[in-house]
């Protein structure tokens, strides 16, 4: 019994010693982490990771504390970015797709000798696709001493936070948060991927001008922000457009494996194309239960809709002929795509998605904004922000996500929508 | 009579240590910020603390107090959350107050949730043990998705209402939509503050202390000993249980109120109204023990704050979360640990040292 009291002790006082030092990880970085790293500073640090990338939490980790020795070797003098999204459940794909993308940018630029010659320090922190964590995601960021925030991945957490950062004057470049109340009275919040209603009306006219059908058929998710704010814009412009809506029907997160009845109204109204404005991982279903009751309808999707080839078990031949309007394609053929995508593939042994190359233009467009602004490490965050936000439009920058890409002082992102067609199990862009 | 004497200074004594530990971690808070020695992730977290010790105690009334296992209490924090949330967002230019508005939007959350709370608690409660639990388990999801699809816009003819979608709510060009349907409500004034979360605390600590220790309470208690012998003695079963249960769901709408004006999106996930929730509460309340407030309050602070402490170990924090919980369940509730516990208990080892001199 005595030893079993023991070894109780032993465990419970790990686990205290664990949370007490976790509790002050930000002040006192692992020392022997300084000390492994002290040889190899700044650029040296982060080259080494690239050999273990392949293990993602592992990479971050060690990020994380080999970040955490930089900051003291360099005494301040190192631009910190941090990123927020969800690493863990359900939506994990996306913020490991943003961690990753955000992190092989940064490790290029600090190769490539950084911004205006200063380094920059990398943290991500994970949101669980919850609003409050999001927010304590963030409190601790700034604890670290973040300066610029690319997040968060997810709209409804990133109004939560966006609401924070403007409290504090904080520069925030959202990759992927696609909702309007993100922008909504924030002028210091920026986006990368369009709104909404953008993607909606670009759909909706897309459509239209093409005259691809009709008959219009919607499945949406009802209790997801990205899906129903893009339905509720498609379903207004659509008023305008040369088709008409036949059916409109909803899912939610709790009910979303069995699509029987969506699709059987959508067959029944005659619809000749059935608008997915989802995520993949539903739209493979539906395609997959759409060929099981022999309805063959042409789909059409947004950026959501990007990866839908890579899911598990299933039928790529079904995906044949769905048309998405998305800002990138890994099987792109441009000199840039290509060397992300290898680079991507090299570091985390994945194919990117749009939200990785979100990721990654997002710290591209703010090295582009700190280089035109003059923005200086040793200036405080609201300075930096102000600075940042005076140059965000007159900015114009090419990236992965689009060509000549630049800003509104509302924050929006001006780019031309990419329609792609999934060719041979291949995206292809359509001309 | 001297007996009772004694038991009622225990009490007493009990139930002022209770709110020394709130005053005490309020004092110490505000000495921490006043210095500027606290991070912006504890300062952050100072609201959801309040929140979820609010949330434990009520629930302690349900499960501790009145004896029956509820599992939709993060439905009633959803209902008073939401009722709160919009009763902010529609007085945002009409009360500029904060406070005011904010006190009134507690009231309101408060009561919408007590009366969900006995509008469900009337068919509810006639079920005992598993049943019980399943059934509310089943309403908090109703709440929950409900509310999912209510879609609320206010224009200068008055406030439309629809369950399809935005759309068909008509509005005119000027139109705002407060809820949303899933997307719930955005910009909620930020009017919680750690002050006003521990005046809500002390409330709710007075309110369940002062039921417990009166008559009221004490029948309820003898329901939950005993329901026959309850009966028998002529306590009305029906109105006690309700009185409880609804007192409980009020106080958990509070807790909505105070997490709806904390953040400013309010959302109906899964994560944070859904069974999740309810099972989290649930852990607290277990965990800090069965009907013991001071207890679940601690736990519902160690359990809110050990996440967002454990960050530093990234994607293995919640392996560690698990295994400390499940360590301190066994710590807290092992027969065998209980045993050990008073063995090497200090009081007992302070006995022994006095025997020995």
């Amino acid at each position: 019994m005595r030893n079993f009291k023991k070894v109780l002790s032993i465990a419970l006082a790990s686990a205290m010693a664990m949370a007490l030092l976790s509790g002050c990880a930000n002040g006192s970085n692992d020392s022997d982490a300084s000390a492994n790293d002290s040889a190899q500073t700044e650029t040296g640090a982060d080259n080494t990771q690239t050999e273990t990338g392949a293990d993602n939490t592992e990479a971050a980790e060690s990020n994380n504390e080999a970040s955490g020795a930089d900051s003291e070797a360099a005494g301040g003098e190192v631009f910190k970015i941090g990123a927020i999204g969800p690493a863990t459940g359900g939506a994990a794909v996306y913020g490991l797709a943003v961690q990753n993308g955000a992190d092989l940018a940064i490790k290029e630029i600090n190769e490539a000798g950084g911004i205006n010659g200063v380094m920059i320090e990398y943290n991500f922190q994970d949101d669980e696709l919850d609003n409050e964590k999001s927010v304590n995601a963030y409190n601790t960021l700034k604890d670290w001493g973040m300066q610029m925030l690319v997040g968060t991945t997810t709209s409804g957490c990133c109004i939560a936070v966006a609401a924070e950062t403007k409290n504090d004057n904080m520069f925030q470049l959202t990759p992927s948060g696609s909702a309007v109340d993100i922008l909504k009275d924030n002028d210091n919040v920026f986006q990368v991927c369009f709104t909404d209603p953008n993607q909606g009306i670009g759909a909706a006219e897309y459509i239209g001008a093409n005259s691809v059908a009709s008959k219009v058929a919607v499945i949406y998710d009802s209790s997801d922000v990205y899906s129903s704010g893009i339905y509720e814009k498609f379903a207004q412009e659509a008023a305008n457009q040369p088709f008409e809506i036949v059916s409109a029907e909803a899912f939610t997160a709790d009910n979303k494996t069995d699509f029987s009845v969506q699709l059987q109204k959508a067959k029944d109204a005659g619809a000749e194309l059935v608008f997915l404005p989802i995520y993949y991982t539903e739209a493979s279903l539906i395609l997959t239960q759409a060929n099981g009751m022999g309805y063959e309808p042409k789909f059409f999707g947004c950026d959501g809709l990007d990866g839908i080839l890579n899911v598990e078990n299933f039928d790529t031949a079904l995906a044949e002929g769905v048309m998405l309007l998305t800002p990138f394609a890994a099987d792109a053929e441009d000199e840039a795509t290509k060397a992300f995508v290898s680079a991507y593939e090299a570091a985390y042994g994945d194919t990117p998605n749009q939200f990785a190359a979100d990721a990654y233009d997002a710290v591209y467009i703010i090295k582009a904004a700190i280089e035109k602004s003059g923005a200086a490490p040793t200036d405080s965050v609201s300075d930096i922000c102000e600075k940042l936000k005076a140059a965000m439009p007159e900015l114009s920058v090419n990236g992965l996500t689009g060509e000549a890409m630049t800003w509104d002082t509302d924050g929006a992102v001006n780019k031309a929508p990419k329609a792609m067609e999934i060719v041979n199990g291949n995206y292809s862009l359509i001309q | 009579m001297k007996t009772d004497k004694i038991k009622l200074n225990k009490n007493f004594r009990e139930n002022i240590l209770t709110y020394g530990i709130v005053i005490l971690a309020y004092i110490v808070i505000q000495i921490m910020i006043g210095t500027g020695n606290i991070s912006s992730l504890m300062q952050g977290l100072l609201v959801p603390l309040c929140t979820y010790v609010i949330l434990a105690v009520s629930l302690n009334l349900t499960v501790g107090i009145l004896g029956e296992l509820s599992l939709g209490h993060a439905g009633f924090m959803c209902v008073g959350a939401f009722a709160g949330a919009f009763f902010s967002k529609c007085m945002k230019d009409v009360i500029t107050v904060g406070l005011l508005r904010f006190i009134l939007a507690i009231l309101i959350g408060g009561i919408c949730a007590a009366l969900i709370g006995f509008l469900i608690g009337m068919p509810v409660l006639r079920l005992k043990g598993d049943y019980l639990a399943i059934v509310t388990l089943a309403f908090g999801e109703i709440i929950k998705n409900v509310v999912n699809v209510l879609y609320i816009g206010k224009d200068s003819k008055g406030i439309h209402f629809s369950m399809k979608d935005s759309l068909s709510l008509g509005l005119e060009e000027e139109g705002e939509v407060i809820i949303n349907g899933a997307q719930g409500i955005t910009g909620t004034p930020k009017d919680s503050t750690f002050t006003i979360g521990i005046i809500l605390i002390l409330l709710t600590l007075f309110i369940v202390l002062n039921l417990i220790n009166s008559r009221d309470g004490r029948a309820i208690m003898s329901i939950r000993d005993n329901l026959i012998a309850a009966e028998s003695i002529g306590i009305n079963v029906t109105k006690y249980k309700l009185m409880a249960f609804s007192v409980s769901a009020a106080l958990a709408g509070v807790a909505g109120v105070l997490y709806s004006h904390n953040l400013n999106s309010l959302m109906a996930t899964p994560k944070n109204f859904g069974y999740n929730m309810s099972i989290m509460i649930l852990v607290f309340v277990v965990l800090g023990g069965i009907g013991n407030i001071r207890g679940s309050m601690i736990a519902a602070v160690v359990l809110t704050l050990l996440p967002e402490l454990l960050r530093g170990l990234n994607n293995y924090r919640m392996l560690i979360y698990a295994i400390v919980l499940i360590i301190m369940m066994l710590f807290n509730w092992s027969p065998k640990l209980i045993e050990l516990r008073k063995r090497f208990s200090p009081k007992r080892l302070l006995k022994k040292t006095r025997e020995v001199q």
